[in-house]
């Protein structure tokens, strides 16, 4: 084993990790600011990734196409807020989980009516294929650091708009005290469209990056909606700070653990039985993880109180 | 006892799922007897998920667990006794078996455990916390469950004859499903009578008004706890009779939407009633057939269906007849 191979891989986990941030962001800004669990975010991610798919399949420009997830998924966000997500601001978590699982059999239904069951490409763009060469000697494929770079901006402009901004101030208000920023003047309706909106925006842009590395498919939100749910429970719920410390943890321990679990079992087992085992463990491990941080942090990193 | 709408209403449903199925005994139609089976079975699993859900105010997402652990107690005692490789042979030879009794037992005393370890951690937390880990722990069975490759993985483990209760002939489907019917009813009974104990009446003070369950000495973890164990205890057990149902167990069976659907059946039927699950996995049944007939998407419809009673008719369908009084949820 070469130190190339593990930075190559703390690589991956960091781009596993940027991307999880993107979904956790939206999750944990709506739980934050609404009190809403929303299990229907990861069909926002895949209404993303199709609408880059079939924008790219049009136009053939992966930048016309990332933009189309963007907005596509915003608009899908908006809507989703209008005619169903505000009626369950007020109703208890229960309802919220029913209503947003409808949502997904709606949408998953829709969209497997509409592009067929196959999965759709997205190509990554000749411009970002091949690989590049960092400093240290390692190779590694150009698409998957500009992902990582994306992601990273990204976070870095989602802090500054909630640190900074008029906008920022008023989620962050919203957070604190929903009445109190309604009897300033605050359009508190026009506000939470807008934050699911957002949220749906960066999960669509997931939607369409991820969707250039893997396929295009039905479903294809719902395995990245539970590590986000893991993510942030880890984090803190509402809190974008444990969204990123949640993401990269996530996806350094699910990334570094599937490649060398296997081969730390070789150490006292067979090699048959010590791949077997140690994908087993490492399929577990984020899970693992989250209740050994539950244990000592029963609200997450940053939570406040649950 | 007092006749109310509501109590003639799941006398009437009851016995219509008795009813059915005979009828088709006599007209010779297997096939919807094998549809009232499902319905009996996947009625059962509500059953246990209503005991938290309802009764306990715990909104689980991770039922599938214990619905998947009994469906694998089954497949995996099945397996190795129609294999004739033994499953351990220390400290006596025990090669799998192919009765019911023990394959439920197993399965029981297996969703238990499951669910006193993911209850005790869980129960940590509340609100949205607690949906997130149930989700999270059920899902980390499922992924465990595709990559032991041992028992199948990705494909499951198929069984090539139903396993054997005494005394009966289990490929019968009228006598497999007096089991599922019979099993269901013990359920129902053991679900009232648990409402009304002492232990039901402190569950539901704790889901009402937790403080003041502390302030009477009572504390709500371990009630709470003792309500997901039971809960999961009755759905491993529906799981186990599911997987014999159809013969093979595959991660499906773990994964969140099973946990959704299981779900669904109780909210369709009406969160809190006692017959809600009965209610919600026949209207379930019927759905997937009538509008799987009409249309490979129905899944669309029944979203709209679950969309329309969560946002419009909150009592489900029993609330929509029987009126909104007196559920015990």
């Amino acid at each position: 084993m070469t130190y190339i191979l593990v930075l190559e891989q703390i690589l991956n986990g960091l781009q596993l990790g940027v991307m999880l941030f993107l979904m956790a962001a939206g999750l944990t800004l709506v739980f934050g600011v609404m009190g809403l669990i929303n299990l229907a975010h990861g069909s926002l991610y895949m209404v993303g990734a199709f609408a880059a798919a079939a924008v790219a399949g049009w136009t053939g420009s992966f930048l016309l196409a990332l933009a189309a997830s963007l907005a596509a998924a915003a608009a899908a966000g908006a809507l989703m807020e209008l005619v169903v997500i505000r009626r369950l601001y007020r109703r208890d978590h229960l309802d919220q989980v029913l209503a947003t699982f409808a949502l997904i059999l709606i949408f998953s239904e829709g969209t497997r009516w509409l592009f067929g069951s196959f999965p759709l490409f997205l190509d990554v763009p000749a411009y970002l294929s091949g690989p590049v060469s960092l400093p240290g000697g390692i190779e590694y494929p150009l698409y998957r650091l500009t992902i990582i770079l994306i992601g990273l901006a990204i976070a870095a402009g989602l802090f500054l708009l909630i640190a900074r901004t008029r906008i920022g101030i008023q989620i962050r208000a919203g957070e604190a005290d929903r009445e109190m920023i309604a009897a300033l003047g605050v359009d508190i309706s026009k506000l939470y469209t807008l934050v699911f909106a957002l949220g749906a925006a960066l999960a669509g842009l997931a939607g369409a990056l991820v969707g250039a590395i893997q396929s295009v498919q039905v479903g294809m939100g719902e395995p990245v909606l539970i590590l986000a749910f893991v993510v942030i429970v880890i984090g803190g719920i509402g809190s974008i700070k444990g969204a990123l410390a949640g993401a990269l943890l996530v996806g350094m321990t699910d990334t570094l653990g599937g490649v060398f679990l296997p081969q730390l079992f070789t150490l006292f087992m067979d090699p048959a039985s010590a791949a077997s085992a140690g994908a087993s463990l490492a399929s577990m491990l984020i899970y693992i993880l989250m209740a050994a941080i539950l244990l000592v942090r029963p609200s997450g990193l940053y939570g406040g109180s649950a | 006892m007092m006749l109310t709408r509501e109590s003639l209403l799941n006398w009437a449903m009851i016995a219509a799922l008795l009813i059915v199925p005979l009828a088709a005994w006599s007209l010779d139609e297997p096939f919807i007897i094998t549809l009232a089976t499902k319905a009996a079975i996947l009625a059962l699993a509500g059953v246990g998920l209503n005991i938290a859900l309802g009764l306990g105010g715990l909104i689980s997402l991770g039922h599938a667990a214990f619905f998947g652990i009994g469906g694998y107690a089954m497949g995996i005692l099945a397996a190795h006794a129609q294999n004739y490789e033994p499953l351990f042979e220390w400290p006596i030879l025990f090669e799998g078996s192919n009765q019911m009794p023990l394959i439920w037992l197993v399965a029981v005393v297996f969703s238990a455990l499951a669910a006193l370890v993911i209850g005790a951690l869980s129960l940590r937390t509340s609100g949205v916390y607690f949906i997130m880990i149930t989700l999270a722990f059920g899902q980390m069975l499922y992924y465990f469950a595709i990559s032991w490759s041992a028992y199948g993985g990705e494909d499951g483990l198929s069984i090539w004859v139903r396993n054997d209760f005494p005394g009966l002939n289990t490929l019968d489907p009228i006598q497999f499903f007096a089991i599922a019917y019979v099993i269901l009813c013990l359920a129902l009974v053991f679900a009232a009578r648990l409402a009304r104990s002492p232990f039901g009446l402190a569950l539901a003070a704790a889901r009402q008004n937790e403080d003041r369950v502390q302030a009477v000495g009572l504390t709500p973890f371990t009630l709470r706890l003792t309500a997901f164990v039971i809960s999961g205890a009755i759905t491993g057990l529906a799981g186990a009779l599911f997987a014999d149902l159809n013969r093979f167990v595959s991660p499906t069976m773990l994964s969140w939407h099973t946990s959704g659907e299981i779900m669904i059946f109780v909210i369709l039927g009406g969160v809190g009633r006692l017959y809600g699950p009965v209610a919600g996995a026949a209207l379930y049944i019927m759905l997937e057939h009538l509008l799987g007939g009409i249309s490979d998407y129905w899944q669309i419809f029944l979203g709209v269906l679950l969309l329309l009673i969560v946002l419009f008719a909150r009592g489900g369908l029993i609330g929509a007849i029987a009126g909104r009084e007196k559920a015990h949820g």
